[in-house]
């Protein structure tokens, strides 16, 4: 187990946003995490990577504790954090926003071969790389946050609805994108998303979230077929 | 018509130094969304310092390198002691809106007091490392002298080295980002703390340039280098708060705009001019002249 | 109607209240010697000063350091009607107000789109420009300025009526009428509205209060106060000068408004108790300390700016908010 969550509590002020949550995710496996707004999804997350700190618990990472790090250091343990809807800066061009991903490492070179595997990896981000982030559509800019977060080779990779405001085609090409990605680079991936189905689909541990509690936690499949989260949160 | 050239060119000189202050204030409340009036004072006790080296060493140019530095400590230094402390502090209530201002008001009147209790109130001057002199060109004089040109060279160097900074280097990159969006740069693993302070060093260093370089045409007192952060906080509102190119361009039409005033009205007059200039400017074009049609929000 | 009543009964104390302070004050001003009592001159023409602050910045959250230019406005409005125009001393006030009321519309009025650091930064370069403007024109008396002189005390006063105390007077009664009116405004809807603006201009908005409008009406009050500050001003040293009315007296009204609270009407008294006061403080000191130019000069600045950081940062919303917080902890 790298990824190890124990009674993790965090506060939004008065409000208790997660609640005494525990899970765990093996190494190299891709968990999604659903639940309805206000869950305490995003607030798992930003716990996770340091920008909110726990009232109570613990989370362990590689066999360390990382409660209360910061989250320029926690990037330099492999844990990498693609915000919602928010993790790409417009005022800066495309390649500019690869490269900040790998400013920490220091090395200008590894830096260069980075962006050339993202572009392989993603070829539209590829033919912009000289334009302003802003002129992105919805698809490319969350190929370019996703992309950003990889320059930094992480191993943890934390995913906040990526699929929020995009078209279906889109949305199938970035799941399948972070399906790929999980397998080749061994990545360790948290994937918190309102499309549950999409999520659980590509996913093999499936979470579920409650106003902060966790009320399910199975493989992937099992939660498709329970008929009390199809109810819930597949729709049929 | 040589009245109209000597006000042209004594405005861009005047304007240059105006584009060094107002750089240094878009730079800080680009990364920490305060106006810091108290660039003026770390200016004004940079420039002290750099004097008391010009005028021992009688080098102007060892003054200077002094200045740079000591504004570049003051920065990192009101960064890391003050501005951590105030924002750990933050504030709620009727007083959020005034705290930061006041608070480097505050600062401005503490070093202030501080230079005027070391050195006193009396008009200092530093011997200009150019001669002040006007051209002469065939049998005609023009006010604008060698130190003038000075003065634009030295500025226009400046501002090519922070722009190949900021847009050419990974440090340049790392403060654009840690300005735009904190905390998506604190997620690709950028100290962004680390970077503000740089960014404040920075700023005070440029604000040090622009005291010795105002000061090495006129006279030092703890008062004199108000008017350098009045006119430098128009011109950056002129160009919009967000964009260092357009608070040069907004310095120049300033410093030109105000020679307008000074040689064709009156000199008392030069500085309702500079608050007049800078409603217009408001009332026309909210958000600079360079932007892009944004509301303006502090 | 109980509402009514109850407002009736209300502003019924409030009035009794401030008759109740003048009497006092009057009676320590009969007192003193006379050094204080031009002292009490100063305090009063401070908490007006000071009030103007409190509604503008406390109240409805604009930061302006344009103050001490209003109180140029007021003052140079007061010398001119007095000395052009002959009239009697009251109206020479009265033209103060409106003038400087009339400015600060305007200046709302360009100022009603800015906030924050852009408003302060527009203010000081009122600040300073302003009271510049005097040098240019003649009739406004350049440097040395223009007198103002309310004459002498009325005959009935008595001769023991010195010209300080009756400075005294008029000081102190035009204070006590500002706060009363002040503290009226503040309590109004408009000084509610003014709280909503300030804490939440989105929302306020949203309310269908026409923003701009209030911030406009805040300026305009907010100078008149400044105005009539700054003709008190002019009749306790007898002159309006540009050098009266720097940027330093900008600063020094928005440090006495944040040390005694922004938002709080009745620490306006303390602030300009504190304003007045440093001066003295600081000679103390810098006599203890060998005396010398430098010192006199710039220790009182010191003591203020150092005063002004602490309070900003521990207690922003004045001393009363901690003994506010106090006080309910204890209760709960």
């Amino acid at each position: 187990m790298s990824l190890n969550v124990s009674n993790l509590t965090v506060h939004h002020g008065a409000i208790c946003a997660v609640n005494q949550v525990s899970l765990a995710v093996p190494t190299g496996k891709l968990a999604a995490i659903i639940g309805a707004n206000g869950a305490g999804k995003t607030t798992l997350l930003r716990a996770l990577s340091g920008l909110n700190h726990p009232t109570h618990g613990s989370i362990m990472w590689k066999g360390e504790k990382i409660v209360g790090l910061k989250p320029e250091t926690l990037v330099r343990r492999g844990i990498s954090h693609v915000s919602e809807g928010k993790s790409v800066i417009p005022e800066l061009t495309v390649r500019e926003n690869l490269e900040l991903g790998a400013i920490w490492r220091r090395n200008a070179k590894e830096s260069k071969e980075s962006i050339n595997d993202v572009v392989s990896i993603f070829p539209r981000l590829g033919e912009r790389l000289q334009q302003r982030a802003d002129t992105l559509s919805g698809g490319e800019r969350q190929m370019l946050a996703i992309g950003r977060a990889i320059m930094s080779k992480p191993q943890l990779l934390l995913l906040d609805e990526p699929s929020l405001g995009l078209a279906p085609l889109v949305i199938e090409q970035i799941f399948q994108t972070i399906r790929d990605l999980t397998t080749s680079m061994n990545l360790t991936v948290l994937l918190v998303e309102q499309n549950a189905m999409g999520a659980l689909k590509i996913a093999d541990l499936g979470i579920v979230l409650n106003l902060g509690k966790v009320v399910a936690m199975n493989h992937a499949q099992v939660l498709i077929d329970d008929p009390a989260v199809r109810a819930a949160y597949l729709g049929y | 018509m040589h009245k109209l050239l000597e006000t042209v060119l004594i405005g861009i000189s005047t304007g240059s130094i105006y584009a060094l202050m107002s750089i240094a204030l878009v730079l800080v409340w680009r990364s920490t969304r305060v106006v810091n009036f108290a660039q003026a004072g770390q200016a004004m006790l940079s420039t002290y310092i750099g004097f008391e080296i010009a005028s021992r060493t009688e080098l102007f140019w060892l003054g200077l390198a002094a200045a740079i530095a000591a504004g570049a400590l003051l920065g990192a230094g009101v960064d890391f002691f003050f501005m951590r402390v105030l924002f750990k502090h933050a504030v709620s209530g009727a007083a959020a809106v005034v705290a930061p201002v006041i608070a480097t008001l505050g600062l401005l009147g503490i070093i202030r007091s501080i230079v005027g209790l070391i050195w006193g109130g009396e008009f200092k001057s530093i011997k200009a490392p150019a001669s002040t002199d006007g051209f002469t060109i065939g049998e005609t004089t023009i006010p604008f002298s060698a130190l003038n040109l000075l003065v634009i060279g030295t500025v226009f160097s400046i501002l090519i080295v922070l722009a190949l900074v900021f847009q050419r280097t990974n440090l340049g990159l790392s403060l654009r980002a840690s300005a735009y969006a904190p905390e998506i740069a604190q997620l690709a693993g950028i100290k962004t703390a680390r970077i503000r302070t740089i960014g404040w060093a920075i700023a005070g260093g440029v604000g040090g340039v622009a005291g010795m370089l105002v000061t090495s045409n006129n006279f030092l007192s703890p008062y004199s280098l108000d008017l350098l952060l009045v006119f430098g906080f128009i011109a950056a509102v002129i160009g919009g708060l967000e964009s260092m190119v357009g608070s040069v361009v907004g310095a120049l039409i300033l410093g030109i705009a105000l020679t307008f005033i000074l040689n064709y009205v009156g000199t008392s007059l030069v500085f309702i001019g500079g608050f007049l200039v800078l409603i217009v400017v408001l009332l026309v074009k909210p958000d600079g002249i360079m932007a892009k049609g944004r509301a303006r929000r502090a | 109607m109980e509402s009514w009543r109850k407002a009736g009964r209300v502003v019924r104390k409030k009035i009794a209240l401030f008759i109740f302070l003048g009497w006092i004050l009057l009676l320590i001003g009969d007192r003193v010697d006379e050094l204080r009592v031009y002292q009490g001159a100063q305090i009063a023409m401070y908490t007006i000063a000071l009030a103007s602050i409190v509604l503008l910045t406390g109240y409805s959250g604009q930061v302006s350091l344009g103050n001490g230019a209003m109180m140029a406005v007021g003052g140079y409005a007061a010398a001119l009607t007095l000395n052009n125009l002959g009239s009697p001393v009251w109206f020479a006030f009265v033209m103060a107000i409106v003038a400087a009321a009339l400015f600060g519309a305007f200046l709302g009025t360009a100022a009603a789109r800015l906030s924050g650091p852009y408003l302060a930064g527009t203010t000081l370069a009122l600040a300073v420009g302003l009271p510049e403007i005097a040098n240019q024109f003649d009739f406004l008396g350049g440097v040395p300025g223009l007198l103002f002189d309310v004459g002498f005390p009325p005959e009935r006063l008595g001769e023991e009526f010195t010209q300080y105390k009756w400075f005294f007077w008029i000081a102190t009664s035009l204070a006590l009428l500002s706060l009363f009116i002040t503290s009226n405004i503040l309590q109004s809807r408009y000084g509610r509205t003014w709280r909503a603006i300030r804490s939440s201009p989105l929302a306020a908005e949203l309310s269908g209060i026409n923003s701009s409008r209030m911030k406009i009406l805040a300026f305009t009050i907010s100078s008149a106060l400044a105005g009539l500050a700054g003709a008190v001003m002019a009749m306790t040293i007898s002159l309006v000068t540009p050098g009266a009315y720097t940027l330093t007296l900008s600063f020094a009204l928005v440090t006495g408004a944040v040390l005694a609270g922004v938002s709080s009407l009745p620490g306006v008294v303390l602030g300009a108790l504190i304003l007045v006061v440093i001066p003295e403080i600081a000679d103390v000191v810098a006599n203890r300390f060998g005396g010398g130019e430098n010192l006199n000069n710039y220790l009182p600045t010191l003591i203020v700016s150092v005063l002004l950081i602490l309070s900003v940062i521990f207690t922003p919303n004045g001393p009363g908010e901690k003994l506010r917080r106090h006080h309910h902890k204890k209760k709960a």
